[in-house]
């Protein structure tokens, strides 16, 4: 996370921004990659949210982006923001130079300019990985709900909190050499769920779905998925919790 | 022409939408569900704070049940609502959120033993029992009488959605994301499904289906300050009106949230007051118990937001250089409640404010933030004007809500009228009447009308700008259809808009890219939007009187003699620039609630001519029936539980009832 925040100087004239946007329209064969150069003026509390729409309406109609929430819930707009990924929507410029460059997402399916198909992998994923509450008996509507202790709800969320942005995917070295690497956001889903009394799988069965290279196995700890999360969740322990287990796990 | 069938076509993926088709799906029905975006990303999320269920566990819930939650309900709507719908609900809110539970969804939970809050800005020790230890706990939310609003800290519709969306993964429902329902397919009668475009390649699909239900939620960005996502533009409901058969009821029902961080407009939730939080203006002053000596900063939405812009135009907003504002003072919970409970809001200030709320206050101003009306359906989700159509969720007018939604309440209506439309939509499909009888003639109709929309849009070179256009509409209605509405300003509004349709009939495009084109996606969208922007001002215009959320300087009385009536607002000529506008009366003799104070805010209603005489047989009924059990004395006086799945109408445990 970023927090230079530049305060501007009271009466100064605002900054021109150059934001340099990586074009590219898979719809049209011809289409080839390119950078493409906006200017614009700085206004107080500018975020990239606001910039691309400005963009959108006064320079070039036709220019691709995903917002839905614009408050940093939703994980739609995750893109590289000077390389780095970030949720363009809560990016607000002054934390940056004059000079701003915009990318997608790597990794995933290009949809045009900086839309990504983050949906399709995510679903893809959750199928993969059975990302769900595993459960035998049917619930008794009319009924008290089961108990929890109240610590172990909040541990259970604060796993809960990941948005599937994409973030830990595109700055994950592993994902960038194997494609069918669950990441962080995988592996997070399967710590979470292990987690809940409420879902009946043990180890052995989670074994079966993280138990490989393209699992927990294949995470090389470089951790870019952790120092990027926007969310911070807690990767690190995750995973190398997760490790430790899944390998007692392969052990019996 | 592709056409894709199923037996039900879900138009939205959100939670109303998710739960409608897991509801379906599982009384035997196949089922797709279409969304503008993968539904993880729907506005669901944003639900923040809560959502009501009266489970009575925690010590501040003691005595809660259906009754007091019902009550709450009809008294926020400003007796605006349809009171069995009302019931239907406060009675399957347990069910829904003990479900959510096994579910997977972390409801934080009760911990035995002392703890201090935050009441009326004093701090308070309560002491939760043994009993209840481990079960669902609850927070206070405005015009509540009792604490109900259960929560997961200040994520709750994100953890809500994703728990709903991973139980549509794993029944197997396919969502095909980022598709645009773009026009219903029907006769005038019966609706067959949609002409659906595809978002990422432009194409036109036709969807054919037994039965088609709208979930798109609400079109907050009608207005320029929004807590809405920026796909709330009302699309689901736009289409429903394009019909000419099925009536959007009470568009002018529209709730304001109070604290709305100025000026991006991002939602902090109702539940920084619940727990505590102050309203503050430029003195510092607590300003809400000098207007509500009673509920305070918790009155209901209308009426905080309503003397929040009172307070402003009093001359005791504070100022930046975006405008004038008041404060949010959530200091006082102190940083280890904000890191637990409050985090969301946290990182908002965190981000866009620059600032760290347990230790400075936060700017905050009324916005936009929700749409009561909708398509009107009945208690079932049956849109009015075509079979085979239904709607659930903030798109419908299911009318829960009547003329102000409380806190948590619309988030508890996703899940709970998912569990009741979608069970009705299955029950639709395997009755003779579901059957599928269309001609392919009908379909590449519908199909080829929408294919020419788009392109008399990209054909049409015209000079006006449709990104102009929208700025214009939106500034319309957040200055002349807002909080505080006047005769003259809604006028002016009415006049502006229609000009702005018969301009955006004239639009011009800049360029043409392959696929879908984001400039054309607006345009098309524009002239949709529009039309709602029309119902809301017109049907705001005509309503001579102020109820809930709808308060008119002019008129500033509730009155009941005259508008205890739902609006009605269809679109039969497309050549018209106005709605025609239709009325539907409330029946004063079926409340089991007839209408009164509300207990907060002003007292001055106009009575009704029938309302003292329904009071006094509520009166008798109660009377002749004391000491009887309470389900009984509900029962006699407005049975509801005919109008719920038979699997939904059994009774709630609570701890000390049939538990």
């Amino acid at each position: 996370m970023i927090t230079l925040f530049r305060k501007p100087k009271p009466g100064a004239a605002p900054r021109r921004l150059t934001l340099h946007i990586l074009r590219c329209n898979p719809a049209d064969p011809a289409s080839k990659p390119y950078l493409q150069a906006f200017e614009l003026e700085e206004a107080e509390g500018m975020t990239l949210f606001i910039a691309l729409n400005e963009i959108r309406a006064t320079q070039d109609p036709s220019l691709q982006f995903d917002f839905v929430c614009r408050a940093g819930i939703c994980g739609s707009c995750a893109m590289l923001v000077d390389g780095r990924p970030a949720l363009a929507c809560r990016t607000l410029t002054r934390d940056y130079g004059s000079d701003i460059t915009l990318a997608p997402l790597p990794f995933f399916e290009l949809i045009g300019d900086l839309s990504v198909n983050t949906g399709k992998w995510m679903r893809g994923t959750a199928e993969r990985l059975q990302t769900w509450i595993a459960q035998s008996e049917a619930v008794d509507l009319d009924a008290l709900e089961a108990r929890m202790e109240p610590a172990l709800a909040e541990a259970i969320y604060e796993l809960d909190r990941c948005i599937e942005c994409g973030c830990c995917i595109a700055g994950c070295g592993t994902a960038q050499m194997n494609e069918n690497f669950v990441g962080a956001v995988g592996l997070n889903k399967i710590a979470r769920f292990r987690l809940d009394p409420r879902d009946t799988r043990s180890d052995a069965d989670f074994y079966e779905l993280i138990g490989d290279d393209d699992g927990v196995f294949g995470c090389m700890s470089l951790l870019g998925c952790h120092d990027i999360c926007p969310k911070e969740l807690p990767l690190q322990t995750q995973i190398a919790f997760l490790r430790r287990k899944m390998a007692v796990e392969g052990l019996r | 022409m592709e056409i894709i069938h199923s037996d039900v076509l879900v138009i939205g993926g959100g939670l109303a939408g998710l739960r409608a088709g897991l509801a379906a799906q599982k009384r035997g029905q196949q089922v797709i569900i279409l969304s503008l975006v993968p539904p993880k990303r729907s506005h669901s999320a944003a639900a923040q704070g809560g959502m009501q269920a009266s489970l009575a566990n925690a010590l501040k819930g003691a005595g809660d049940n259906e009754d007091v939650h019902f009550e709450d309900t009809v008294r926020g709507s400003d007796w605006g609502n349809d009171q069995e719908v009302a019931r239907m609900f406060t009675h399957v809110a347990p069910k829904a959120v003990r479900e959510l539970a096994a579910w997977g969804v972390p409801w934080n939970r009760v911990e035995a033993g002392e703890r201090t809050v935050i009441i009326d800005g004093k701090p308070v020790t309560l002491t939760e029992s043994a009993d209840a230890h481990g079960l669902i706990t609850a927070r206070d939310f405005g015009g509540t009488r009792k604490w109900r609003t259960c929560y997961v800290a200040d994520g709750t519709g994100h953890a809500m959605l994703y728990a709903v969306s991973d139980q549509t993964i794993a029944a197997g429902i396919p969502v095909h994301e980022r598709r645009e329902a773009v026009a219903l397919i029907h006769d005038g009668e019966r609706c067959h499904g949609a002409i659906v475009r595809n978002l990422i390649d432009g194409k036109l699909t036709a969807y054919v289906a037994k039965a088609t239900c709208i979930a798109t939620g609400g079109f907050g960005r009608l207005y320029q300050a929004t807590t809405n996502a920026v796909i709330n533009e009302g699309i689901g409901a736009a289409i429903a009106l394009d019909t000419g058969v099925v009536p959007l009821a009470n568009m002018e029902a529209i709730q304001f949230h109070p604290t709305a961080i100025f000026p991006a407009g991002i939602l902090v939730t109702e539940g920084c007051r619940g727990d505590g939080g102050l309203l503050r203006d430029v003195d510092g002053h607590r300003f809400m118990p000098d207007y509500e000596p009673e509920k305070k900063e918790l009155a209901s939405r209308d009426v905080v937001s309503r003397r929040m812009e009172a307070h402003i135009k009093a001359g005791k907003g504070a100022s930046n250089r975006f405008g004038q504002h008041l404060w949010l003072d959530i200091t006082l919970l102190g940083a280890a409640h904000i890191n637990h409970k409050l985090r969301e809001v946290k990182e908002i200030c965190q981000y866009f404010l620059g600032i760290d709320p347990a230790k400075q206050w936060i700017p905050v101003r009324p916005a936009q933030h929700y749409s009561m009306g909708g398509i009107r359906t009945d208690a079932h989700g049956a849109a009015r004007g075509l079979k085979g159509l239904f709607a659930c969720g903030e798109a419908a007018c299911w009318d829960l809500h009547g003329f102000n939604r409380l806190g948590g309440n619309s988030v508890a209506e996703t899940v709970v009228s998912g569990m009741i439309v979608g069970a009705a939509i299955a029950d639709f499909c395997a009755s003779p009447d579901g059957e599928l009888t269309v001609s392919t003639a009908l379909i590449r109709q519908c199909f080829e009308r929408a294919q020419a929309e788009f392109g008399a849009i990209t054909n049409h070179h015209g000079k006006e700008s449709a990104s102009l256009l929208l700025r214009e509409m939106q500034a319309t209605m957040t200055a002349q259809v807002g909080i505080v509405r006047h005769g003259e300003a809604m006028n002016a509004a009415v006049n502006t808009l229609q000009s702005l349709l018969l301009r955006s009939r004239d639009l011009g495009l800049s360029g043409r890219r392959g696929g879908a084109d984001p400039e054309l996606t607006l345009a098309w969208r524009l002239q949709k939007m529009l039309k709602l922007a029309l119902c809301v001002s017109y049907g705001a215009l005509q309503r001579t009187e102020s109820r809930g959320a709808h308060f008119r300087e002019d008129y500033p009385q509730r009155n009941d003699a005259d508008w205890l009536k739902r609006t009605l607002a269809s679109w039969p000529d497309a050549g018209q620039t106005l709605p025609t506008l239709a009325y539907e009366p409330l029946d004063i003799a079926r409340m089991e609630l007839p209408p009164g104070w509300r207990g907060y805010g002003t007292r001055d209603a106009i009575e009704h001519p029938l309302t003292a005489g329904r009071q006094a047989e509520v009166d008798a009924t109660r009377a002749a029936l004391a000491g009887s059990d309470r389900h009984a004395v509900q029962a006699a006086l407005m049975p509801f539980r005919h109008l719920l799945p038979a699997h939904l109408r059994g009774d709630n445990a609570r701890l000390g009832e049939n538990a």
